[in-house]
C-alpha cells in the first residue's frame, strides 16, 4: 500500500460546499410546511422523479471525481516522500483499468484491431500493411477474433442478470420504505407502489433504476475487456473521458449558478422594489452587459486569465491545479454574463408584487424596506429563482461545450464534453468517419441536459402558485 | 325553447369525479329571462359552461340532457356543436376587459362570427357590423369598427361583447354576471340594453348573477342554486313576494339596507360544503335555521308551493311569516364630536411622462382638492364610481402615496410631508383594510406572524406577550385560536378579511380606512363582516373611513357620506341628508341607478349618458357637465362653489336641488 496525499482543489471545496448547503437547504425545507408540501408534489411527479434518479447518477459520478489525491512515489526508505505529479480522484482509482489501458490511436467500439493500417513486420512474411491488433481490447479472446459478438453478448447477458438481481434488492428496500412510512393506506408497500398511490413516485424511480442498471452493469462489465465506446486519437478510452466530463459539466452548471444567483436576486428585487434611480442604474447595467456579445467578453476574460496563469507558474504545484483555476475563472465570467436574465425576471415580478395589498399593508405599518424585501418579497419570488436555477443549469452545460469547442473554454488538458467534441471534430471530415467520440459525448450530454430540463419542469409545476 | 333536465356535471380530481352540478332541471322559453342566483361556488357558471359544452379540461358531463328546440346538445358531435355556439346560442362573459382579444380590431372580432355563422363577408359584413354596433348603442360605429379594444372603455367593451354575441342572431343568450365588473351607472345602461334587445328579438336569456338587485330588474323567473342543486324556482312576483326556501330567505335577510340600520344583519353560518364532502341529506341542512332531523337523512324532493313556484325543502313553514328578527347593536345618532382627522384641499397628481427624456407632459389629477373630516367613533362613507380617486384618497391619508398638495391633520400633527420615525408613529393611529382579502395577506406567512407584524414594526406596547395579544385579536374578530398557526390559504374569503381586520386593529388605531372591504365577498359573508365592523365600532370606538361603491352598505353603515366625482367631492353631509334628499345631479343619478332587490323598485331611473371622463383631462368648468341633465352655459365655464345647505350638508353644484 503506497501512501497518498489528499489534494483539495478550489473547485472541490466549492462542490462540497454546495453539497453541504444542499443538505442544509433540505433541512430548512423539511421545517417549513408549505415548502415541504411543494417538494412532495415534486416527489409525486413521475417524470420529475425519473429525471431526478438519472441526475443523481450523474451527481454521484461527479462527486466521486471531486475527491482528489496524489500517490506517493516509490522512494528509498528514510528519504522524504515524493508524490506523483498526477492528481487522481476516487473515480480514477475505481476506473483504473479504463484510465491505464490506452491504445495507440483510434479504435472502434468493441474492436479488436486499430482503426488505421500500419506497416508491421510479420515473421516470415516481411513487412505487411494491416490493422494491428489492440493491446487491450478483446485481448482475452486471443486468436478467436471473430467471436466478439458472441462473447460480448454472453457477458452482457450475465451483466443484465446481475443488474436485475441488484434491482430486485433495491425494489425490496423501496417497498419496505413505502410500506413503513404511512400505514394509513391499505396493502403492503409493493402493492401501493404498483398502484401508484404511495405518495412518492417510487414506480418511476424503480423503472428508471432498472433501465439504468440494465445498461450500466453490462457496460462496465464489458468495459473490462473491450473499449465499449472506442478509443480516441491518443488511444484513451472514450467511456473514461465521458465519466470525467461529467464533473466538468456539473461544476460549470452549478458553480456558475452560484456566482450569478446572489447578484441576480439582489439587484432584481432592489430594482423592482425601489424603482427610481436605483432601477435606472441596474437596468442600465444589465442592458449594457446584454448588449456586449457574450462570447467576445468571455473570450477576452478567459484569454487574460490564461496570460496570468502562464506568467505565474510558481502558483501551481500540479497541472490539475492550473486547469482547475481556469475552470473557476470560466465559471466566474459565465456567471457575470448570465445573471441578467434572472435579474430582469425578478425585477418584473417584484414590480408586480410591490403593488399588492399585503406589501402596502406592511408599508402602512412602517415596516422597513429591507424587512419587506426579506419577509414579503423574497419568499414570494423563490419559485422563480428555483425554476431559473435549474433551467440555467442545462443552458450552462451546453454553453461550456460551445466555448470549449471554440477554444476558449476549459483547459485543453481537462476533459469535458466540449473538448471531446472539439477533438472529434476534425475526424468527422475523414473517410471512414470516426463517429464514436462525438456520439458518446453527445449522448451523455443529451441525457444530462434532458434530465435537468425535465426535473426543472416538474419543479416549476410543483411551485407554480396558480396550479397549487 | 331550452330544456335542461337532470344535468349533472363534474370535475375530475385524481381518480374520482366530483359532481359540481347535480341534477339541475329548468326550461327557458322564447323572450323569457331565467335568472340563476346563488353564491360563489354553487355551480352557476359551470351550468352555463355545460350548456355551451365549454367545460374546462377537467370537467365531465355525467348525465342529463340539454335540448335546444328539440335537438339534444350533449349528444352532438363537436363539429356540429360549433354551429350552435355563437349561432343558436351565445354567451357574454363577466370581465369585458379580458373577453376581447387585444390585438384584433373590434370589426375583426365581430366579423369572425358573421363569417362563421351567416357566411357574410366584405361590404355586406361591414354593413351588418355597423348596424350591430348601433343596436348596442355605440356612437360613431364606423370609426369604432377599426379600433382596438384598449381604445374603448369598460362599458363599451361590454357593449361590443354583446354585439359579438348578437352577431350570430342567437335564440338564447347566456349572460354570466354581465355587469359585475362595471360601475352602477354603466351597469344600468347595460341592463337596459339587454332588456331592450331581448324584447326586440324575443331571445331567451339565461342570466347568471349573485346580485338580487339585478335579478329584480331583469328576471321573469328565478332559480336559486345552492351547492350544485337548484333549491327554489319561482316566478318574479312569487320570488320577491314570498320566498320560501330558508336559503333564499337568508339571502334576502343578509342584504344591508337602510331599513336595517342599527340592526344586526342576518348571516348564514358556515360555508357552502366542499364538493368532496357533500352532505347526504339536504345540502343546506348545516346552515339552515329550520333544520330538522329529516333534513340530514333524506334529500328533499321537489314540492310545488304555488303557480310556477317549486322548492326542495322539508320545512313546511310559511313564507314571509318568519321574519328574521334583528336587534340593535349600536346607537346611530352619535353626536359628531370634534373631528380628529381633518383633510384640507388634498391633492394627488401623478405626472404623465412621455418621450425620450421622460418629460412631464401633464398630470393625472387622481385627487384634486378633497376636504374631509372624520370624528371619533363615526363612519364616513366615501362613495364614487371606479376611477374617481376614492382609493387614492385613502392611500394619501396613510401617506402610502405622497400627496401633491394640501394637508392631512391628525389631531395636532400635520401628516403630509412627515418622514421616518415620526411618520411611523403617526401611522399607528390609522390603518387600512384592503379590498381583496386574497392579495392583502402574504401567502408565505402564518396568520399569527401577519397579525403580529404591525405590533413589531410600530413597537406598540400591546401589553403582554405578543402571542397572547394575537390570541385576543383573533377572538375579537371571531376566529378560532388555532388560526394563528395556519396559513392564509386555509381560510375562506370572509375569514381572510377578518384576519386583515385583526391585523389592522393590532396597533390600536383610531381610524380604520376600509377600502371596499366587502366587494369581493358573497352577500352572506358581507353581512358577517359588516356586523363585525359595527361591533368593533361599538366596542372600541374606532372611526371608519369607508370607501365603497355599494350604496346598500352605505345606507346600512354610514353616519356621514361624501360623494366623489373625478377627484373632487361633489356632495357631503349626514347619511340621511345625502341619501334621502340628494342635491347634486350626480348623487341623484347614482342613487337611482342602483338596482334594488325589490319588486316596487322598478321606477324608471335617471339615466346617465356616457362614462366618466379621464382624470388626466377633466372637462372645463364643472367636471360633471358633459353628462349632467341640468347642465347650462355656466356649468361649462366655472367649477361651482360649495353651497352649504345646512350645517352638515354641502353640495358643489350651480343648480342644486
Amino acid at each position: 500500500m503506497t501512501g497518498f496525499q489528499v489534494v483539495v482543489l478550489w473547485s472541490d471545496i466549492l462542490v462540497w460546499l454546495l453539497v453541504a448547503s444542499g443538505i442544509g437547504l433540505g433541512v430548512l425545507v423539511a421545517r417549513s410546511p408549505p415548502l415541504l408540501a411543494a417538494w412532495r408534489r415534486v416527489g409525486a411527479s413521475r417524470t420529475g422523479m425519473a429525471s431526478a434518479t438519472v441526475l443523481f447518477a450523474f451527481i454521484a459520478v461527479g462527486l466521486l471525481d471531486s475527491l482528489h489525491y496524489r500517490v506517493a512515489l516509490d522512494g528509498k526508505p528514510g528519504q522524504k516522500v515524493q508524490y506523483g505529479v498526477e492528481v487522481l480522484s476516487v473515480l480514477d482509482a475505481l476506473a483504473a483499468p479504463l484510465r491505464t489501458r490506452n491504445e495507440k490511436t483510434y479504435s472502434e467500439p468493441f474492436a479488436t484491431r486499430l482503426y488505421a493500417k500500419e506497416t508491421m513486420d510479420v515473421p516470415g512474411a516481411g513487412a505487411v500493411r494491416d490493422y494491428p491488433r489492440l493491446k487491450h481490447g478483446g485481448k482475452h479472446l486471443g486468436e478467436r477474433e471473430d467471436e466478439v459478438a458472441a462473447d460480448a453478448g454472453f457477458t452482457a447477458l450475465r451483466g443484465a442478470a446481475l443488474a436485475f438481481a441488484v434491482w430486485l434488492g433495491l425494489a425490496g428496500i423501496a417497498a419496505a420504505l413505502a410500506g413503513g412510512g404511512t400505514a394509513a393506506v391499505d396493502g403492503p408497500g409493493w402493492q401501493r407502489i404498483w398502484r401508484g398511490d404511495a405518495g412518492f413516485a417510487w414506480d418511476a424511480v424503480l423503472l428508471t433504476l432498472l433501465l439504468m442498471l440494465l445498461i450500466a452493469v453490462p457496460l462496465f462489465w464489458l468495459s473490462g475487456q473491450y473499449h465499449v465506446f472506442g478509443t480516441d486519437k491518443v488511444g484513451q478510452d472514450v467511456l473514461y473521458q465521458v465519466l470525467k466530463s461529467v464533473r466538468t459539466a456539473l461544476i460549470i452548471g452549478l458553480v456558475t449558478t452560484l456566482v450569478m444567483l446572489p447578484v441576480a436576486v439582489l439587484l432584481g428585487i432592489v430594482a423592482g422594489y425601489f424603482r427610481g434611480w436605483v432601477d435606472d442604474v441596474i437596468q442600465y447595467l444589465y442592458t449594457v452587459l446584454n448588449s456586449i456579445p457574450g462570447v467576445l467578453l468571455i473570450a477576452a476574460a478567459v484569454l487574460m486569465m490564461q496570460v496570468v496563469i502562464d506568467t505565474h507558474p510558481q502558483w501551481f504545484s500540479t497541472a490539475a491545479e492550473r486547469a482547475d483555476l481556469r475552470l473557476l475563472a470560466l465559471c466566474l465570467i459565465l456567471g457575470v454574463t448570465s445573471w441578467t436574465g434572472l435579474c430582469r425576471l425578478l425585477r418584473g415580478e417584484t414590480l408586480k408584487l410591490r403593488e399588492l395589498e399585503y406589501i402596502q399593508a406592511a408599508q402602512a405599518f412602517g415596516v422597513s424596506s429591507w424587512r419587506i424585501i426579506l419577509r414579503h418579497i423574497l419568499p414570494n419570488v423563490m419559485h422563480i429563482v428555483i425554476i431559473a436555477l435549474v433551467m440555467d443549469f442545462s443552458g450552462l452545460v451546453l454553453a461550456e461545450a460551445v466555448l470549449s469547442y471554440v477554444g476558449i473554454g476549459v483547459d485543453p488538458t481537462m476533459t469535458s464534453f466540449g473538448t471531446m467534441i472539439n477533438n472529434a471534430r476534425m475526424e468527422l471530415g475523414r473517410e471512414p468517419v470516426v463517429w464514436w467520440s462525438l456520439a458518446a459525448a453527445f449522448s451523455a450530454m443529451f441525457i444530462l441536459v434532458l434530465a435537468a430540463n425535465l426535473f426543472a419542469d416538474a419543479v416549476r409545476d410543483a411551485f407554480d402558485p396558480r396550479a397549487a | 325553447m331550452l330544456t335542461v333536465t337532470g344535468l349533472r356535471l363534474g370535475f375530475q380530481a385524481g381518480r374520482s369525479t366530483l359532481a359540481a352540478v347535480d341534477g339541475v332541471s329548468f326550461a327557458i322559453s322564447r323572450g323569457e329571462t331565467f335568472a340563476l342566483l346563488g353564491e360563489s361556488g354553487c355551480g352557476k357558471s359551470v351550468t352555463a359552461q355545460g350548456i355551451m359544452r365549454l367545460l374546462p379540461a377537467a370537467g365531465r358531463v355525467l348525465g342529463g340532457s340539454v335540448r335546444l328546440d328539440g335537438s339534444e346538445l350533449l349528444a352532438l358531435p363537436e363539429a356540429e356543436m360549433r354551429s350552435f355556439r355563437g349561432g343558436r346560442m351565445a354567451m357574454i362573459f363577466q370581465e369585458p376587459a379580458t373577453s376581447l382579444n387585444p390585438v384584433l380590431t373590434v370589426g375583426r372580432q365581430i366579423g369572425e362570427v358573421l363569417e362563421r355563422h351567416l357566411g357574410l363577408a366584405g361590404a355586406a359584413a361591414r354593413e351588418r357590423m355597423v348596424e350591430l354596433l348601433r343596436q348596442v348603442g355605440i356612437a360613431d360605429p364606423e370609426r369604432r369598427l377599426d379600433e382596438y379594444p384598449f381604445q374603448l372603455s369598460g362599458g363599451m367593451k361590454q357593449r361590443v361583447m354583446i354585439a359579438i354575441a348578437l352577431a350570430g342572431e342567437p335564440d338564447l343568450l347566456i349572460a354570466d354576471e354581465p355587469t359585475t365588473a362595471l360601475d352602477v351607472t354603466v351597469q344600468a345602461q347595460i341592463l337596459d340594453l339587454l332588456a331592450q334587445l331581448q324584447r326586440e328579438r324575443g331571445m331567451g336569456m339565461l342570466l347568471i348573477t349573485h346580485d338580487l338587485g339585478v335579478v329584480a330588474r331583469m328576471a321573469h323567473r328565478i332559480g336559486v342554486m345552492y351547492a350544485g342543486e337548484l333549491v327554489e324556482v319561482a316566478g318574479r312576483e312569487e320570488f320577491f313576494g314570498a320566498p320560501r326556501h330558508p336559503y333564499t330567505q337568508a339571502l334576502f335577510a343578509a342584504l344591508p339596507d337602510v331599513s336595517r340600520r342599527g340592526q344586526r344583519l342576518v348571516t348564514i353560518p358556515g360555508q357552502v360544503p366542499a364538493l368532496a364532502a357533500m352532505p347526504a341529506g339536504c345540502r343546506f341542512a348545516d346552515r339552515c335555521p329550520h333544520v330538522m332531523a329529516v333534513c340530514r337523512e333524506r334529500a328533499p324532493a321537489w314540492r310545488v308551493a304555488g303557480e310556477g313556484h317549486a322548492l326542495r325543502c322539508h320545512w313546511q313553514g310559511g313564507g314571509q311569516a318568519e321574519q328574521f328578527a334583528g336587534h340593535a347593536v349600536s346607537e346611530l345618532d352619535l353626536d359628531s364630536g370634534r373631528p380628529f382627522l381633518a383633510v384640507a384641499d388634498l391633492k394627488v397628481h401623478f405626472p404623465i411622462r412621455r418621450g425620450l427624456l421622460q418629460r412631464t407632459v401633464g398630470h393625472v389629477r387622481a385627487v384634486d382638492g378633497v376636504s374631509l373630516a372624520v370624528s371619533a367613533g363615526r363612519t364616513l362613507a366615501l362613495v364614487g364610481e371606479s376611477g374617481c380617486g376614492k382609493t387614492t384618497v385613502g392611500k394619501a391619508l396613510l401617506q402610502l402615496v405622497p400627496p401633491t398638495a394640501g394637508s392631512v391633520r391628525l389631531g395636532e400633527t400635520e401628516l403630509a410631508g412627515l418622514k421616518g420615525r415620526r411618520l411611523r408613529a403617526a401611522r399607528r393611529h390609522m390603518q387600512m383594510v384592503f379590498q381583496d382579502p386574497f392579495s392583502s395577506l402574504n401567502p408565505r406567512l402564518r396568520v399569527g406572524e401577519i397579525i403580529a407584524e404591525g405590533i413589531a414594526a410600530l413597537r406598540v406596547d400591546a401589553g403582554g406577550d405578543p402571542a397572547a395579544v394575537v390570541q385576543a385579536l383573533l377572538a375579537q374578530v371571531g376566529l378560532p385560536a388555532d388560526a394563528a398557526a395556519r396559513y392564509p390559504h386555509e381560510f375562506s374569503g370572509g375569514q381572510r378579511q377578518r384576519i386583515a381586520i385583526a391585523r389592522a386593529l393590532a396597533v390600536q388605531p383610531e381610524l380604520l380606512i376600509c377600502d371596499e372591504p366587502t366587494s369581493a365577498l358573497d352577500v352572506s359573508v358581507q353581512a358577517q363582516i359588516l356586523n363585525l365592523l359595527k361591533n368593533l365600532q361599538a366596542e372600541l370606538g374606532v372611526a371608519y373611513l369607508f370607501i365603497t361603491h355599494n350604496f346598500a352598505v352605505v345606507e346600512y353603515l354610514a353616519h356621514d357620506v361624501a360623494v366623489m366625482y373625478l377627484g373632487r367631492i361633489v356632495e357631503r353631509g349626514r347619511a340621511e341628508e345625502v341619501l334621502q334628499s340628494p342635491h347634486h345631479p350626480y348623487t341623484q343619478v347614482l342613487l337611482s341607478a342602483v338596482p334594488a332587490p325589490r319588486l316596487d323598485a322598478n321606477v324608471q331611473p335617471v339615466r346617465l349618458a356616457g362614462e366618466t371622463p379621464s382624470p388626466a383631462d377633466p372637462p372645463s368648468g364643472c367636471h360633471f357637465h358633459p353628462r349632467c341633465p341640468k347642465a347650462q352655459a355656466l356649468c361649462r365655464e366655472r367649477y361651482p362653489e360649495t353651497t352649504e345647505l345646512s350645517a352638515t350638508h354641502a353640495v358643489a353644484c350651480h343648480f342644486p336641488g
